[in-house]
């Protein structure tokens, strides 16, 4: 990274707020900014400094030093390192100026924080709980929180050996099969708390809707949770004029299972089949993401051949995801399953080779630290080969030709769903919805990891920011896979795949990173912090599938409510990423 | 001149009708050949490969993908079977596996001698709930004994999970040559890696005797 112009732009915005400190904890970076001068800090640094996209905010609860401290950080889209600064809070009563109203991507992520961490912001426009229910006793993420059938702060847990016995979680819940309710609970006449408080983010609660008297009054729509196509349990209350949409609020959280704090308790190798489960279609490039941010608070890197096979892995399950995204978004036009098909056959040549390597089409579990699980096997370097240089080209000019020219999708996608380059830096929005929207933001070439700078590739871009578009450079981007995959084939190294010894219990210092990569979806980042134990003190994924969320409601704005579902299909969301 | 309206749908139609006919070209092709497209190794292979074309999918469970040899599901354990029958487990009970699994699944009862109390390197009992395992191959990936691996074998659904979906050591125990069975490569490498440490052992022990002797 280029210290100089780090430390030049250091002084110069030290130099404007006197009152901001460096973060010189070891192993730490960034400034510690006073909350009240958090929104003037923010503003300045994307206004004055070019830092205009909020990539990431996140709390972290220091229970021994009795504080909170809320992260942020953020990124120049013309490229480059980033620059994170953090408020510090009272634990007791921690309260942050909320910087949505400079930055609406914040939203989703401070409503996040306030659920998991409880840390309040200030003058956020619609703060209540996103993945966990109103009335849920506590906020997990804390230290201090400890869920029913509580086991341990960290794992391995002390029963399971040497003198393991079974223990069931049926066998210690006193609900047992979960058939018996608790006294004078009716399942039927239950109305869950949180309703109201959703209905009144989409902006209506000021005279209840009479079922009898149907006037041309706008009305509230709940699609999902669980609609045929929202890939997913997930839910949107919209509001109509008509069909017009005038208002959406996405719900989620039904797949909620709070990988974070299973990700605090585990230790730090256990983390990464956990993140697997992130976005299930791209099991590797969540592992590359995760191996990353470690193997940066451990100070190591993996061998050459190593670095390139994570290459080729990262990229295949960008075509992997692609091809399938394309498939769901046709299926959600109404071109019922003949695309998806087709993307599903060469989804499985390839997860054949994931299952090769691997052991596992989807749960691939594949990085590790400073390295790869296994070399490649034999036969599968030609199995890819075979397949980049003489079938995926083919295949994807035969889905253009099958798609791109098709009236019905061109009148049901172009013009539909537009996100101004403006709208989506300030969303936070990433992956193919930023760039197909004029922003050509790339982490690969934006600020390179692993070896992406030695590759020769386009970072594809649109300008319509339209559902076309988005559809137009998923294709664009599985060509420039290609052309990756091409480089990889004809550079790849023979040597170890493994820097040091393979360790089941690896040495972390104290310490903060931040590992991004460009996944699929878009930028997948992990925020992990270490104290040195063997389980990982905070551990944050920045899920691009969640915070593109935060643009729905923009993007659907002023369309029609048939078009809702196919804009939710081109952001390509994966509700294991999102719920978390 | 104008492009037809509707010319990008027929142009798309054309690929449809493409991959129907493929598949019935394909059949003809084989045909031809005399061979046998469906329900055989060679023809699941052929819908594997990378210039498949037509229809890829198979009819399971009469026609079953093969696995490849890294395919792991559900862990098991090895024992020895010597020439006079006995068995031994190569599992030692040192626990590595218990504390490496990420959903912590793995309950080990460690055995102890009797008369002394003191413990002996094998597992008294095994238990892994297959409910919680997620398959991810740690726990084989970290075995220094090569005591525990990942199975090939996915059919096994069960009526009552509460039931049968605790595995004990003796529903885990395989013998070695099973796995040899699945995956021969990989025992291959670990059996030539064993002889090769246990030479180096004897080569040392006998030096160690040799100078001890010429000592004397």
């Amino acid at each position: 990274m280029s210290e100089e112009v780090l430390v030049e732009e250091k002084t110069e915005l030290e130099e404007r707020f006197p009152e901001i400190s460096r973060d010189d904890r070891k192993g730490y970076e960034g400034f510690i900014v006073p909350t009240e001068k958090l929104v003037e800090f923010a503003s300045v640094l994307r206004d004055e400094f070019g830092y205009d996209f909020l990539s990431s905010v996140t709390g972290v609860d220091y229970l021994p030093e009795d504080r909170m401290e809320v992260v942020y950080h953020a990124y120049q889209t013309t490229g480059g390192p980033g620059l994170f600064y953090k408020v510090q809070v009272d634990r007791d009563d921690p309260v942050v100026p909320s910087l949505t109203p400079v930055f609406p991507g914040a939203n989703l992520q401070e409503r996040e924080a306030w659920d998991l961490m409880g840390i309040r912001f200030e003058d956020h426009p619609n703060l209540k709980r996103v993945l966990l229910w109103e009335g849920f006793e506590g906020h997990p993420l804390r230290k201090d929180w400890r869920e029913p059938f509580y086991e341990g702060d960290g794992k391995p847990f002390k029963s399971r050996w040497p003198g393991g016995e079974v223990i069931r979680a049926e066998d210690s819940n006193p609900f047992n099969k979960n058939v018996d309710y608790p006294g004078g609970f009716d399942p039927e006449q239950w109305t869950p708390a949180n309703e109201t408080a959703v209905y009144a983010g989409v902006g209506r609660l000021d005279h209840a809707v009479s079922e009898t008297a149907l006037s041309n009054d706008q009305i509230i729509v709940n699609l999902g949770p669980q609609h045929p196509s929202t890939h997913g349990v997930f839910r949107m209350v919209v509001r109509l004029e008509g069909e017009t949409v005038v208002a959406l609020e996405p719900v989620m959280g039904y797949l909620h299972r709070n990988h974070e704090k299973i990700g605090e308790r585990n230790t730090y190798l256990m983390n990464i089949p956990f993140t697997d489960r992130l976005d299930y279609f791209n099991s590797m490039s969540n592992n590359f993401g995760y191996v990353l941010a470690v193997e940066k608070l451990m100070g190591v890197k993996p061998p050459e051949r190593a670095e390139y096979i994570r290459v080729m892995m990262a990229e295949l399950t960008r075509i992997v995801n692609h091809l399938t995204a394309i498939g769901f978004l046709l299926n959600d036009l109404g071109a019922f399953f003949t695309p998806l098909l087709y993307a599903f056959k060469e989804r499985e040549l390839i997860l054949d080779i994931f299952e090769a390597v691997s052991g596992s089409r989807m749960m691939c579990n594949y990085y590790r630290f400073a390295g790869v699980a296994r070399d490649l096997p034999e036969g599968v370097f030609e199995q890819v080969k075979n397949l980049v240089l003489h079938r995926l080209s083919g295949q994807v000019d035969d889905l253009d030709t099958f798609l791109t020219d098709n009236e019905i999708v061109r009148a049901r996608t172009m013009g539909i769903g537009v996100l101004t380059a403006e709208e989506a830096i300030a969303h936070s929005a990433v992956g193919p919805v930023l760039r197909a929207s004029g922003v050509p933001y790339d982490v690969r070439r934006a600020d390179p990891y692993g070896i992406y700078d030695r590759f020769e590739f386009d970072v594809a871009v649109r300008y319509h920011g339209d559902i076309y578009d988005r559809y137009l450079i998923r294709l664009d981007e599985i060509r420039q896979s290609i052309r990756i995959l091409e480089q990889v084939i004809q550079d790849i190294p023979d040597g170890p795949i493994q820097e040091g010894k393979p360790q089941y219990q690896v040495r972390v210092p104290a310490g903060e990173a931040y590992g991004r990569v460009e996944g699929p979806k878009g930028e997948l980042g992990f925020y992990v912090v270490s104290n040195g134990k063997p389980n990982p003190w905070r551990y944050h994924v920045r899920a691009p599938s969640f915070i593109n969320l935060s643009a729905l409601d923009v993007m659907c704005k002023n369309y029609k409510i048939a078009d809702v579902v196919s804009i939710l299909g081109s952001i390509d969301i994966v509700l294991g990423e999102t719920d978390r | 001149m104008a492009d037809m309206y509707g010319k990008g749908l027929l142009k798309g139609l054309g690929v449809t009708i493409k991959h129907f006919m493929d598949t019935y070209l394909e059949d003809i092709r084989w045909l031809s050949r005399g061979k046998h497209r469906y329900y055989t190794a060679e023809g699941i292979d052929s819908r594997k490969s990378f210039d498949t074309s037509g229809i890829f999918t198979v009819q399971y469970p009469e026609e079953r993908l093969p696995v490849p040899e890294e395919f792991r599901f559900i862990p098991f354990l090895i024992y020895e079977v010597n020439e006079d029958g006995e068995t031994q487990d190569r599992c030692t009970s040192c626990g590595i596996c218990a504390k490496v699994c990420p959903p912590q699944c793995i309950w080990i009862e460690r055995t102890s001698d009797p008369d002394t109390g003191r413990p002996v390197p094998e597992p008294e009992e095994f238990y892994i709930d297959i409910d919680i395992c997620m398959n991810c191959g740690l726990c084989a990936e970290f075995c220094p004994f090569d005591a525990i691996k990942m199975d090939h074998d996915y059919e096994i659904s069960v009526y009552n999970r509460l039931e049968k979906n605790i595995f004990n050591k003796e529903r885990l125990s395989r013998p070695v040559s099973y796995y040899a069975s699945i995956r021969p490569t990989n025992y291959a490498r670990e059996e030539a890696a064993r002889a090769e440490a246990e030479a180096a052992k004897a080569a040392k022990k006998a030096a160690r005797e040799k100078r001890s002797k010429s000592g004397k």
